[in-house]
């Protein structure tokens, strides 16, 4: 056998399993969600058929494309906020803190609530944000409020508060790999140059930075996108998600051609963000080495 | 001499259409300390990678010990190589570094021990024997290198430009010391290098490589002393290359004319017709200045010149000439005393230069230099 | 101060004065964002470590009193204990899927070079971004069309496909910095691909195995949206406690998320220790 022939038949045997997996599990599961997407509810179950129904249902029935646009709304208010905390942190962590240990407990510091339960962080907000919370009864105590107030959960409020809380420690994450990157001679060079320290962030430090914001955000933006976690929490009844809507149709409303369409929907979105967030980040990449 | 190493019309392009390695046929002999040498990306690398197996031929044979080993993968072949980057294992130590091989082989623990002690002290590294590459200088990383490669007592060694990382005084003693180590091991060397020094100091025949094919296969004097182009007459050690025109030519030499001089050389096996552009090669250190009032030594060619600049490199003195032609004329002149004590004609002095015809080479214009 | 004796005279004295730094203002705003920022992360978990030591049914201030008594309650209730079983279950198969379907896949992606090679990356990489519900549904689907009843088997499943990107690309980017010169060294010397990969290769790559197994074991154990659809009759931890809350909160879930924090702390403290990089040490 060939050198090169050996070689094709290891790359085969490395190749196979992982290839049949992503085939089965991936592949495959998505076409018959596609498939199902076109089906008709026959209760209890449904039948195979090929109408465009349920996608129509989409656009045309206001309970699901408001839903739709609440989503989207909050996922990019949720996007912005974890955004603008976690920017600062991360700039401090790259830029101010000398003593390299220092920084990796700090760093670890911010990675550690990521380790910690989802569940259970976001149900602690409702328990601080409840009116037998924390919050409440805390400001009774110190006498600003006279009796607790329900208006802190249950909103649309509370839900982008929760959801800022969790993606704060994914935003940091890329933004300071991507401000570590930076050269320091370049912004040496910058302010040797006579530019001020205001005008080297905007001109040479925050556009350097942009491959990790736009990777923190396009993470942020599609996992709050497909949550139904925080809206179950914390949400209330106005505060359910588009994932909750699909949640339920595979649930008690026994619609699965439905929600498959609206899975299709929401895959869609996302497919779309991520891409779009591709071709920025490689229309801006910038070769620092 | 029985060939230990040979490759037959090799030939290799990479993706996109780049010619590495152009039907070059070789032989090493059993013992022979042979270098490829050839400018960055002529291919040598890629004809050694062939030989060790992690390239394969597009076209052509390997064959060691008279067997056909292309298609064997390179743990079958009784060849080993040091890397130009050492690639020594960061997770192991030395002696774990320099017993893999045998370790592989199955060889039996405590002889592997002794063998890697010898082999360190062969190099001169024993005292290392349980340190770490990071812990290592560059220097030092190469006899682990060196260790590793030999243990397995293979037939050839491979050496992929094993100096180049190395700075100027430790190379010049690690190219004496590879010399003695060869001659202490007795195996074939194919050294792959870029530099001209290392390939004449050390190797009993050097080919040289340019873009994928063999230019000169000879001895470190026969290419000094008669280079076939003028590539290898720039490339081995310097050359002036004149550009010159025939004007006439008999059996003994030619008469060419190059910036109003007329210039006799002793011919070889070439001919030359008169009207021929022609380049004649001619080494700084062969020209010799004739003192103002001096005798042009019998027969030697007469050149009138006009210094340029002086540069100082410490044991000579290289001189830069007008002598009428495009690129300034170089001479080289050992000092025998101090600088300060030589007499240096100012920039712009008028110098009598003078040559043997015996060191002309003349060389036919057109052909690729 | 006098002058010395060699100041001439009528020159002041040499010593400089004492400079005054000036004071950082926009230094010292960013230092204190970034401390609220981080009180702020850390703000929840207080709340629930505090709470679980306190003797009152409800989170209210002010405070009542020191017990262990939830964390009691806790150890008692078998079908918590049988839920953290699971859990370790589940997440241990999990990890040990992700590696073993994930190590391959990277060095695929890595070395050769295969038709629809681009695709098979976009696939294995989509549920990094990809929200956990599409993966649960998908895989619900599918395992509806074949007919396998759902248990903790098809989470594991579930598991393995939402989380073998994190092994791809921790372990892709590894080997993209791997010096391939030490594998050819190792062919060189004799070795058969098995062993370099065994002794050669393995060892290098080591932390960025050790690393993602770890993240991905974390992620399993925690793991909500897919686990939701492919759930049987046995339920995982967060399964567990996600039907308990819609219940009512009880505080025992502020005991059991304690624990967990603790347990965090523990694998963190071991990864980074775990993962000291051999080609990483700086060149002597």
């Amino acid at each position: 056998m060939t050198l090169a022939a050996r070689r094709r038949l290891a790359i085969l045997g490395v190749l196979s399993p992982p290839l049949l997996w992503t085939l089965v599990f991936m592949f495959v599961p998505y076409a018959i969600m596609f498939t199902y997407s076109f089906y008709t509810r026959k209760f209890p179950t449904f039948v195979p058929d090929f109408q465009l129904g349920n996608y129509l249902a989409l656009f045309a029935d206001p309970q699901y494309y408001q839903v739709l646009l609440r989503t989207l709304k909050i996922a990019t208010a949720v996007s912005i906020s974890a955004l603008l905390l976690a920017y600062p942190l991360a700039y401090f962590l790259a830029f101010k803190v000398r003593s390299a240990s220092l920084r990796t407990m700090l760093y670890l510091a911010v990675i550690v609530p990521l380790w910690v339960s989802y569940l259970l962080r976001a149900y602690t907000w409702k328990t601080i944000l409840g009116s037998e919370g924390v919050l409440n009864s805390f400001l009774v105590w110190i006498g600003i409020l006279d009796e607790p107030t329900p208006l802190f959960l249950y909103n649309q409020l509370s839900m982008v508060l929760t959801l800022t809380y969790i993606f704060i420690p994914f935003m940091v994450m890329p933004i300071y790999a991507a401000l570590e990157k930076i050269p320091r001679s370049l912004i040496d060079a910058s302010k040797d140059l006579g530019v001020g320290r205001a005008q080297t962030f905007l001109l040479v430090t925050l556009p350097l930075s942009a491959p990790g914001v736009l990777a923190g955000l396009t993470l942020t933006f599609c996992l709050t996108f497909g949550d139904f976690v925080a809206p179950f929490l914390v949400g209330g009844p106005n505060g359910s998600m588009i994932a909750n809507v699909v949640q339920s149709q595979f649930g008690t409303a026994l619609n699965w051609p439905l929600g498959a369409a609206l899975s299709i929907a929401m895959l869609v979105i996302v497919l779309t963000i991520v891409s779009i967030g591709d071709r920025l980040e490689r229309a801006g990449r910038l070769d620092l080495g | 001499m029985t060939s230990i190493v040979e490759v037959e019309s090799l030939t290799k392009v990479f993706a996109g259409g780049v010619t590495a390695v152009d039907d070059v046929s070789l032989q090493v002999g059993e013992g022979e300390f042979v270098t490829l040498l050839g400018p960055s990306g002529c291919g040598k690398t890629t004809i050694l990678r062939i030989i060790a197996g992690f390239e394969s031929p597009d076209r052509g044979r390997v064959l060691l010990g008279g067997r056909d080993v292309t298609d064997d993968p390179p743990y079958k072949r009784a060849v080993n190589t040091v890397f130009q980057d050492y690639a020594l294992f960061p997770h192991m130590t030395v002696a774990q570094n320099v017993g893999y091989g045998l370790r592989i082989a199955g060889v039996p623990r405590a002889d592997i021990g002794r063998q890697v002690e010898d082999a360190l002290r062969m190099v001169e590294l024993l005292d290392k024997i349980d340190s770490r590459p990071a812990q290592l200088s560059g220097g030092q990383r190469q006899r682990v290198a060196l260790a590793r490669a030999i243990i397995r007592r293979p037939k050839v060694l491979l050496l992929d430009e094993p100096l180049s990382a190395l700075d100027v005084k430790l190379r010049e003693a690690m190219q004496v010391e590879l010399k003695h180590l060869h001659q202490r091991l007795g195996i074939s060397f194919i050294l792959v290098t870029h530099d001209q020094k290392e390939a004449l100091v050390m190797s009993d025949r050097v080919v040289v490589i340019d873009r994928g094919r063999i230019v000169q296969c000879g001895s470190p004097a026969e290419l000094y002393d008669r280079p076939a182009t003028p590539y290898v007459a720039s490339f081995v050690g310097t050359s002036n290359l004149v550009p010159a025109i025939i004007v006439a030519s008999d059996a003994n030499g030619v008469v060419a004319e190059a910036g109003g001089h007329r210039l006799w050389a002793r011919l070889g096996s070439r001919r030359f017709a008169p009207g021929a552009h022609v380049l004649i090669a001619i080494r700084p250190e062969k020209v010799v200045t004739v003192p103002a009032g001096g005798v042009v030594p019998d027969a030697f060619n007469r050149i009138e010149a006009r210094v340029i600049e002086h540069l100082f490199h410490g044991h000579g003195l290289r001189t830069e000439f007008d002598i009428g032609c495009v690129e300034p004329f170089m001479v080289d002149i050992q000092l025998p005393a101090a600088l300060a004590e030589v007499g240096l004609a100012a920039p712009g002095a008028s110098v009598t230069l003078a040559v043997d015809p015996a060191n002309l080479t003349v060389f036919p214009a057109d052909r690729q230099p | 101060m006098t002058a010395s004796a060699a100041t001439p005279a009528g020159i002041a004295s040499t010593r400089p004065a004492r400079r005054r730094r000036p004071i950082d203002l926009p230094g010292r705003t960013l230092a204190l964002a970034s401390i609220l920022v981080l009180a702020f992360l850390y703000l929840p978990i207080v709340v629930l470590v505090v709470f679980s030591f306190n003797d009152n049914t409800v989170t209210t201030l002010p405070l009542r009193g020191f017990t262990w008594g939830w964390y009691e309650r806790l150890f008692a209730n078998a079908d918590m204990r049988a839920a953290i079983g699971n859990s370790f279950y589940v997440a241990g198969s999990a990890t040990v899927l992700t590696l073993a379907i994930g190590v391959p896949a990277a060095f695929a992606l890595d070395r050769a070079a295969f038709p629809g090679k681009a695709a098979f990356r976009r696939l294995v990489l989509l549920p990094l971004a990809l929200p956990g519900i599409i993966t649960g549904i998908s895989m619900l689907n599918l395992f509806r069309v074949l007919g396998f009843n759902l248990s903790l088997e098809t989470v594991i499943l579930g598991h393995g496909t939402a989380l073998v990107a994190i092994v791809v690309t921790q372990v892709y980017a590894r080997l993209q910095r791997f010096n391939r010169r030490l594998e050819e060294a190792s062919t060189d010397l004799g070795a058969r691909p098995w062993q370099t990969f065994l002794y050669i290769v393995l060892p290098n790559i080591r932390a960025a195995l050790i690393g993602s197994g770890l993240l991905t074991f974390t992620l399993s154990f925690d793991e909500i949206p897919v686990t939701f659809f492919l759930t049987g009759r046995d339920n995982t931890l967060p399964m567990y406690i996600y039907s308990t809350l819609r219940r009512g909160i009880t505080p025992e879930i502020n005991a059991i998320g304690t624990i967990i924090v603790v347990a965090s702390l523990g694998i963190i403290i071991l990864s980074v220790s775990l993962l000291r990089d051999p080609e990483r040490r700086p060149a002597g």
